[in-house]
């Protein structure tokens, strides 16, 4: 089992017959997600991929049962789809887009916020690589065949950076759950914290492993919810210890603007809150096979 | 993106927010003419360039005479002001902004920020103006007022009183203050502005509320929607090698080391210079070349990175996920056709088709001295450039 999906989530994907869209449509039918459609507006009633296209998310979701929905819709507009999402009856949404004006996701989050909590959405991105359950279904953008499944729940900002881990921990034997991305910029729809709790409730998922990085309170929130409310082992990575402050690195929220955002503090705190620490990005997989043989 | 002092005043003037008379100079004549012109006693010759603490620095002058103005302008004008918050190289002054002066009551301290924990934005005040939000934050964190705003309803009118009579505004500047405080939320919102700093805010003698300094900075990804904001962009006050980078879609911070980076993904870029630092070296810069390593991108990544003269080995990792390693490879070598290193270059390829990949640079007889993990990879990069510089 895994969190969030499975080979049987119905999943949509917004922006289909896009470049971006179809590659990573059949990227995701290949590795066995089970696609059922997609919405492009305009061209509603065409096939594509052998795939049904809608107009809108609502005649997608009526059509096909869809639960889930991953966003490849260019920026400007991307903001808009996540809301369509929500409004139209998607349980899980995954946005891909990067460069999402910081207002729009403000403006999105708060849009969420008007459904009753049992038709709620839960997002996570943007800017992310996307969630992948190993041997079941991808939702993302992500390189499938380095992922190996098994019983350790990830979450982490970056795409390249998961892959580094998940690669390191598979050599060492070790399998993933679910592996979430909750994206690199400032406003994310579900952050380090959100995605615990769901980790935390899953009976398949033994541990957790943090991947995190300069700028925002996301990981020393992780760290608090890790030593009060979670049973299962956590370590964490914080990237970024040579980041100068006030200097964007490449991710819009990897920026150090106060204080307790740079990476010495945050692992500062993940060390308080009894979170085993991954010492250099060598030691994904080392790190995290002490902490399962003492499970 | 950052813009000056006198282009935010600009932008915030149309929001109605109360600024003083100012004029922006390119040579000390100028100066002269608008401090003249503009018949105060006092004025404030400030230095424009993308920075905070310019004060300390000496980048804001009081001058009372022709003489003192034409000074001031001469010794700023040309030079690199060095900041708290420029780093050692400082930022060239080439415009200066005089400004009428102003029998000051008092002193306030406002700003418009995201606020990343509540994800919405947050008006931060103080009635202790003057000083740096950190040093209020931590020498008087009791004096820092907050208020929430919901996007949907933006900044509501009582919101902006309660600020403005927690600040101790009397009743005769409340309305001021309302008008100044919801101004400035609304720009913010309306040009996508990332932080909105007015510090100090001051109460004047004739008891005028006016934004004595003020700092805009703008969310990039929204800057495709404010073509007016866009072009207020001043490249001279970026690192050309950052300018240049954004020019190819590549993401650049150049820092002090010696140890060039290119990497694929913002996260394993820090963290690569995470290893570099453990291993006893420092990186040179970050590099986020992206998904796609086709040959032209990396041999401009390259040039990139070679034209900081500090660099003494080159470091290249790269997690081919979707992409290949034999792609990246021929990507590599075909750069190295065009682009002349002169350092070593060590290279640590992971993901689909590595050992095709690795192969590949082996054959080429390129001198690569190539790696297997990350941690090797730092060690070799550290060693080759301790190697070069001894």
């Amino acid at each position: 089992m895994s969190i969030l999906i499975n080979k049987d989530t119905k999943i949509l994907i917004q922006g289909f017959t896009g470049r971006i869209g179809t590659f990573h449509a059949k990227e995701m039918l290949e590795y066995g997600s089970n696609v059922v459609g997609g919405v492009t507006p305009g061209k509603g009633g065409q096939a594509h991929l052998n795939l049904p296209v809608f107009n809108t998310i609502k005649e997608a979701v009526d059509a096909t049962g869809a639960t889930a929905s991953i966003v490849f819709v260019p920026a400007a507009a991307a903001a808009d789809s996540i809301m369509e999402a929500a409004d139209g009856g998607i349980k899980y949404c995954v946005a891909i887009t990067d460069g999402i004006p910081a207002q729009d996701m403000i403006r999105v989050k708060r849009f969420m916020l008007r459904y009753p909590k049992e038709r709620k959405m839960i997002l996570t991105g943007p800017n992310c690589a996307g969630s992948i359950t190993p041997g079941e279904a991808m939702l993302g953008i992500m390189p499938g065949h380095i992922y190996e499944p098994g019983r350790v729940g990830v979450v982490g900002r970056s795409g390249t950076l998961g892959y580094e881990a998940a690669s390191q921990m598979k050599a060492e034997g070790i399998g993933i759950s679910t592996s979430i991305g909750i994206g690199g910029d400032p406003i994310n729809g579900s952050s380090h914290r959100d995605i615990m709790e769901l980790f935390e409730q899953d009976p398949d998922t033994d541990a957790v492993m943090i991947i995190g990085e300069i700028g925002g309170p996301q990981e020393a929130e992780a760290a608090e919810f890790a030593r009060d409310h979670m049973t299962k082992p956590v370590a964490a990575y914080v990237a970024g210890l040579t980041a100068p402050k006030g200097r964007r690195m490449g991710h819009a929220g990897a920026i150090i603007s106060g204080k307790g955002e740079s990476a010495s503090e945050k692992v500062e705190i993940f060390k308080e809150a009894g979170v085993a620490i991954v010492p250099n990005p060598s030691e994904f997989g080392t790190t995290m096979k002490d902490v399962v043989s003492k499970l | 993106m950052h813009i000056h002092e006198y282009q935010a005043k600009e932008v915030l003037a149309n929001y109605g927010i109360q600024i003083q008379p100012g004029t922006l100079v390119y040579s000390p004549d100028q100066a002269v003419a608008a401090y003249n012109s503009q018949g105060s006693t006092v004025c404030a010759v400030k230095a424009q360039i993308h920075s905070g603490a310019r004060g300390k620095a000496g980048g804001i002058r009081l001058c009372r005479s022709n003489d003192e103005v034409r000074r001031a302008a001469d010794e700023m004008l040309g030079e690199k002001l060095v900041t708290h918050q420029t780093g050692s190289a400082g930022k060239l002054v080439q415009k200066l902004y005089v400004e009428a002066g102003v029998d000051i009551d008092r002193e306030i301290y406002l700003a418009f920020v995201l606020d990343r924990a509540k994800q919405r934005h947050v008006a931060v005040a103080s009635a202790e103006g003057g000083m740096e939000i950190e040093q209020l934050a931590q020498e008087k964190p009791e004096s820092i007022l907050r208020i929430s705003i919901d996007p949907a309803s933006g900044m509501r009118h009582f919101q902006a009183q309660e600020l403005a009579f927690g600040l101790g505004l009397g009743p005769d500047l409340v309305k001021q203050a309302v008008s100044t405080f919801r101004g400035l939320y609304k720009a913010m919102i309306e040009l996508d502005a990332s932080m909105v700093e007015i510090n100090p805010l001051v109460v004047t003698r004739d008891r005028r509320l006016i934004a004595l300094d003020a700092k805009m900075e703008f969310d990039d990804n929204a800057l495709f929607r404010h073509r007016e904001v866009a072009e207020l962009r001043d490249m001279s006050q970026e690192d050309p090698r950052e300018t240049a980078a954004s020019d190819h879609d590549l993401s650049y911070v150049g820092l002090d080391g010696d140890i060039g980076c290119m990497i694929n993904g913002a996260g394993l870029a820090m963290a690569t210079m995470d290893m570099i630092k453990l291993s006893g070296g420092e990186p040179a810069n970050f590099l986020d070349i992206g998904g796609g390593a086709s040959p032209e991108r990396v041999a401009k990544a390259f040039e990139l990175v070679l034209q900081d003269g500090n660099v003494k080995a080159m470091l290249v990792n790269i997690f081919a996920g979707i992409n290949r390693c034999d792609w990246i490879a021929e990507g590599l070598i075909k750069a190295l056709g065009v682009v002349d290193l002169g350092v070593p270059l060590v290279v640590r390829l992971s993901g689909t088709n590595v050992e095709e990949g690795t192969q590949m640079l082996v054959d080429s007889g390129l001198p690569i001295i190539m790696a297997d993990t990350l941690a090797d990879a730092a060690q070799k990069a550290v060693a080759a450039a301790q190697k070069q510089g001894g």
